[in-house]
């Protein structure tokens, strides 16, 4: 049976592994590398390196970091973060990424997203969509730039657009819940897996096994994403994989 | 020296990576020459089957079905694999290397499709490449195509019905996953490939 993925995501800067708070209080967590070997070891179905480097000098070091951190990784690996271009895509790729998340960059031209998928196939894409209710409703638009910037899109049917246009996966980050630990937000997942043909990556909120559980069977999610649960011993993977096995969720495990 | 294809399609720097990491020596090559001396052949690949039409441009269709004449152990991965069956629903005009009858079809509707993520096995007994590998091991796949059941299939797996995650007969192996990104069991099989005697 197919299983549900847990994926440890490391968000870098300037080639260290940093954790904030909705999107803001950045707290160091250690090296890329490293983290990405030791999510592997202990379970993590996938690692994603979300690069949030503010300045150029800074991303810089984006290459060599995802070269490190590709070498003794044998699950898939995603990078994302500032990648504006199939150029940008290219250097990622080359250093040893499987797939690239892009998020703005697909927003101000979609056609990127088939880009790159006609250049490294449709499983290398994922579209990144950073989406926050509108008026606590069961509606969700789409942001960009780091969660700055509203685009008056509905981050469902951009979703939508994204899969037409060639996109393998949506990771949807909810920017309600991102960093506070409170649980997914079930209905953002839930509304975009069902109206998708392509797996929805659950991201933001994640917290007690209780909120994974939930987002697999309300949300519909096919994967969910965790950070600070993973990086700061507040969660061990092993243990979650294994209250999610009891409570009847399929997952890779024993590994 | 085992002979890494390299068509274009994808990234092929996973694979070179994985085999490197079992002091494996490898070679990534579009080079007819250099699959023509190999001992051992991988012919990865993600992305669309029509692909493999380059695999006729080089004039390496041909090399490759000689040296597997010849014996030597050729492993197929992901779209490689589905390229050694005859042909493919994805691309109908572009013939597959034939090396066994059948061809690949697409996912039923009512699954979401690609078959992305991890997923298990049903192994069956005396495969060479599956040794050490139990049933119920799990593996990376991400296809929107895949090939039946067939006399060849060593492992099967269940995505909206069964079908063929790995073939094998003699010298001719293949893996609908990516051995080089299902971790230690992944590794574990490219292994198991490195270790075929010649």
């Amino acid at each position: 049976m197919l299983t549900k993925r847990i994926i440890a995501c490391l968000d870098v800067n300037a080639g260290r592994v940093v954790k904030g708070v909705q999107f803001e209080q950045l707290r160091d967590a250690g090296d890329p590398a490293e983290l990405a070997c030791a999510h592997s070891r202990a379970g993590a179905d996938e690692v994603v390196l979300l690069d949030i480097s503010a300045t150029r000098e800074n991303r810089a070091t984006l290459a060599d970091t995802v070269r490190r951190t590709a070498q003794q990784l044998f699950v898939p690996f995603t990078v994302g973060g500032g990648i504006r271009s199939l150029a940008d895509a290219v250097v990622v790729f080359e250093a040893g990424a499987d797939k690239v998340s892009i998020n703005s960059a697909a927003l101000a031209d979609p056609s990127l997203i088939t880009r790159i998928a006609e250049r490294y196939g449709s499983q290398a894409v994922v579209v990144a969509i950073d989406a926050k209710r509108i008026n606590g409703e069961c509606q969700f638009e789409a942001y960009v730039s780091g969660g700055r910037k509203a685009t008056g899109r509905d981050a469902v049917a951009w979703a939508q657009e994204a899969e037409d246009r060639g996109a393998g996966e949506i990771l949807l980050t909810s920017m309600d819940r991102d960093g506070t630990g409170a649980g997914f937000d079930c209905d953002l997942t839930r509304v975009c897996s069902v109206a998708l043909n392509i797996p929805v990556i659950a991201s933001g909120g994640g917290g007690d096994t209780q909120s994974f559980v939930d987002v697999f069977r309300k949300g519909h999610a096919d994967a969910a994403l965790a950070a600070s649960i993973f990086h700061f011993g507040l969660h061990q993977l092993g243990d979650l994989k294994r209250s999610l096995q009891s409570a009847g969720i399929p997952v890779r495990w024993p590994c | 020296m085992i002979a890494v294809i390299d068509y274009r399609a994808g990234n092929i720097a996973s694979m070179k990576k994985a085999l490197d990491h079992l002091h494996a020596d490898a070679v990534v090559t579009r080079d007819a020459n250099v699959v023509a001396r190999a001992d051992k052949i991988i012919l990865p690949g993600v992305g669309h089957f029509s692909a493999t039409v380059i695999l006729d441009q080089e004039g390496l269709r041909g090399v490759i079905l000689r040296r597997i004449e010849n014996g030597v152990p050729f492993l197929g991965v992901c779209v490689g694999m589905q390229w050694m069956f005859e042909s493919s629903a994805e691309a109908p005009g572009t013939p597959g290397l034939g090396l066994f009858s059948g061809a690949c079809g697409r996912f039923a509707q009512g699954v979401k499709s690609p078959h992305v993520g991890w997923n298990s096995l049903t192994c069956r007994d005396g495969s060479r490449l599956l040794r050490g590998i139990p049933s119920g091991s799990f593996v990376y796949f991400t296809h929107s195509y895949s090939v039946p059941i067939v006399k060849v299939t060593a492992a099967s797996c269940e995505y909206s019905g069964e079908f063929s995650a790995a073939v094998e007969q003699d010298n001719m192996f293949g893996v609908q996953f990516h051995p080089e990104k299902s971790g230690d069991v992944g590794l574990r099989l490219l292994a198991n490939f490195c270790d075929l005697p010649c």
